[in-house]
């Protein structure tokens, strides 16, 4: 079986990063997906009843939607930098700005700010009906070099 | 188990509400009106990295909010439920495989618009954390909390009573 190096290897050359997501098991557990718009990326977590905090409104947990947000920061980064391993996060801070619904897919979309030689500045904006209307905001800063 | 501690038993209920966390595997395992200790075991499915095997921040993430949003209902003299405005979490050291996670959690101020938190994930030695997490959390009001969520919560103890009493 190839190690998740060679998965990432090998999707550098492709362009095609789906067997990276496949491979990272947490993303399987929210059901992480994206889509590519030429050097856009929007991901997706998508309606589903196991990432649910809050019973009654009925409302994703926040810190799924902190995962989610993080993780697509990091497969952002493996996308855009050709990193050689998963970007290590250092921090992250994460404003709740609406209610995060169940029944709903939520979508994320992230911005390198800076790059420098070891770590890189991500922010991520998180949305459910209209883009404009974001969820969830965040700012999350990861190691690139192991 | 519950019985003798209305804070295990309230933050039991209410952990135990949330799916996700039944999902992941969260158990609270220590709480009084101080803090909260949550234990979440090791499983392949939370692993962020499979080139170490460190289960994803996400999951950490998951666990300081769920830690410290337990910790505010048992510092409020009644239930509320209270949204996460933000959080900040310092990821300190990798979580080494296969061992139990603890996440640690206090509210050291509620005000009477929002509840303040603080959170340490450690494998054993709190010492030694994994990360630290603080959180603000707004207090929405007890009459603006769902009597179905308050119910399921509080269950029939006599929490309330004795937060009351302290308080």
């Amino acid at each position: 079986m190839a190690t998740f190096e060679e998965i990432l290897k090998e999707c550098h050359g492709t362009r095609k990063y789906r067997p990276v997501v496949d491979a990272i098991p947490y993303a399987n557990l929210i059901g992480l997906d994206y889509q590519r718009f030429g050097n856009d990326v929007i991901f997706k977590l998508p309606d589903n009843p196991d990432n649910i905090g809050n019973p009654i409104l009925p409302a994703v947990h926040g810190g799924v939607v902190g995962g989610f947000m993080e993780l697509s920061a990091a497969i952002h980064l493996v996308m855009m930098l050709d990193t050689p391993a998963m970007p290590k996060i250092v921090d992250f801070s994460l404003d709740y700005l609406r209610p995060v619904r169940g029944g709903r897919d939520t979508f994320a979309e992230c911005q390198v700010i800076r790059q420098g030689s070891r770590v890189a500045n991500v922010i991520i904006n998180a949305w459910q009906t209209k883009r404009e209307e974001a969820v969830a905001t965040a700012r999350a800063h990861f190691l690139l070099a192991p | 188990m519950s019985e003798s501690n209305p804070y295990l038993g309230r933050a039991q209920r209410f952990v135990g509400a949330l799916r996700q966390c039944q999902v992941l595997g969260m158990q609270v395992i220590e709480a009084d009106g101080e803090g909260l200790t949550i234990e979440l075991p090791y499983n392949e499915s939370h692993v962020g990295n499979p080139s170490t095997g460190v289960i994803h921040g996400g999951v950490l993430t998951t666990l300081m909010d769920t830690a410290s949003g337990t910790m505010v209902i048992n510092a409020l003299p009644e239930f509320e439920l209270c949204p996460t405005l933000d959080l900040r979490v310092d990821y300190v050291r990798a979580a080494e495989p296969h061992k139990s996670i603890f996440a640690f959690a206090e509210a050291y101020r509620v005000s009477r618009n929002v509840v303040f938190t603080r959170c340490t994930v450690h494998q054993g030695n709190i010492e030694s954390p994994v990360a630290n997490c603080v959180a603000a959390f707004m207090r929405i009001g007890a009459h603006m909390t769902p009597p179905d969520f308050k119910a399921l919560v509080v269950g029939d103890d006599t929490f309330e009573e004795s937060n009351k009493v302290k308080v």
